[in-house]
């Protein structure tokens, strides 16, 4: 009956995305700036990450259920993007942007559940820090809290496959998926901002210039970071995170 | 090698990373990469208009880091409590047995 009614509601966010996400699926896009994305775009990328929200709610929902220390390690893994969001680091580019820190939650609890922590960090900067936005929230949510977390556990799992050692894992699981999320950000904002001559691709490179180059200092500090903490918290809960 | 001493190293490194776009480049701004953006935006679309305003803007520069430090410092108490927790338990649960 449980199991049954998770399927319902994954099914129901499924429809609504593809309905509402057609624009986005047509065109075959630091977080965006409230008002820098227009309505159309708004709406597409939050009904993207209407699934993955849906999913992430289920999936917490369940690995809490199996151990209570769990509870603990989430929000440990939710604080740790809170701090690393908050961090403006200067870069070699001569500008400062921040990291996302959900590269941590999304190796122990799978990248599902990062689409939930993300929003509750992107919700708690755009009303309070007017850093973001609430109407590009759904733009955001689909880069830090979908597209990064799901290269992080990508990367994560064809490594452990490999049999590469754990730490080296960890750093570039969490250094691609920093990188990748505003490789998102670039994509969602050239695409809503093609270039008048040379269209998306033109508008593309720029702001990978502006996102992506300045954001690779931030991710490999990111990833140390990342190893660090994931040390920490394997130290002390060896037998939780054996269960992954 | 000892946790605490690969952390530290890792640490460092993190702050050389940090630190060393200042000592380097001297006379850049260091202004936000979404600040960038939006002029790039513009530079594009000259017509372009924000369709809709923030709900509210941090009176100065100033309000604006501390609701940042704020972000920071309610992450970083949390995951402070965490470790307290979980090193705890484990003491506590090798000392049953």
């Amino acid at each position: 009956m449980k199991k049954k009614n998770e399927k319902r509601a994954l099914l129901v966010s499924i429809v609504i995305a593809v309905i509402l996400g057609i624009p986005v699926l047509n065109v075959y896009g630091m977080h965006i700036m409230e008002g820098f994305l227009p309505p159309v775009w708004c709406i597409s990328w939050g009904a993207l990450c209407i699934p993955f929200l849906v999913k992430g709610y289920f999936s917490i929902k369940n690995k809490i259920h199996e151990n209570s220390r769990m509870v603990l390690i989430l929000a440990m893994c939710g604080a740790f993007a809170f701090v690393l969001s908050a961090l403006k680091l200067p870069s070699m580019t001569g500008s400062c942007s921040h990291p996302t820190g959900v590269g941590l939650g999304t190796i122990i609890f799978g990248p599902s559940a990062m689409a939930i922590i993300s929003s509750i960090v992107l919700i708690f900067q755009a009303v309070l820090l007017n850093h973001g936005g609430l109407t590009t929230l759904g733009a955001n949510i689909f880069s830090m809290g979908v597209a990064g977390p799901l290269a992080t556990f990508g990367i994560f799992i064809l490594l452990k496959k490999f049999g590469v050692k754990r730490s080296i894992s960890v750093f570039t699981a969490a250094f691609i998926g920093n990188i990748l999320t505003y490789m998102v950000t670039s994509f969602q904002l050239s695409i809503a901002f093609p270039d008048i001559e040379g269209g998306v691709f033109v508008s593309l490179v720029k702001f990978l210039g502006i996102f992506a180059v300045t954001q690779i200092p931030l991710a490999i500090s990111e990833g140390l970071l990342t190893v660090i903490v994931y040390d920490g918290i394997k130290k002390y809960s060896t037998n939780e995170l054996a269960m992954e | 090698m000892k946790l605490w001493k690969k952390n530290l190293m890792l640490l460092f490194f993190v702050v050389i990373l940090v630190v060393s776009p200042l000592v380097i480049l001297k006379n850049a701004e260091f202004s936000g990469a979404d600040e960038q953006a939006e002029e790039v935006i513009k530079e594009i679309n000259k017509d372009y208009e924000p369709w809709i305003n923030p709900l509210f803007e941090p009176a100065s520069g100033e309000i604006e880091s501390l609701l940042f430090v704020l972000q920071a410092a309610i992450g970083a108490a949390i995951l402070g409590f965490g470790f307290g927790r979980l090193s705890a338990k484990k003491n506590i649960g090798s000392e049953n047995k």
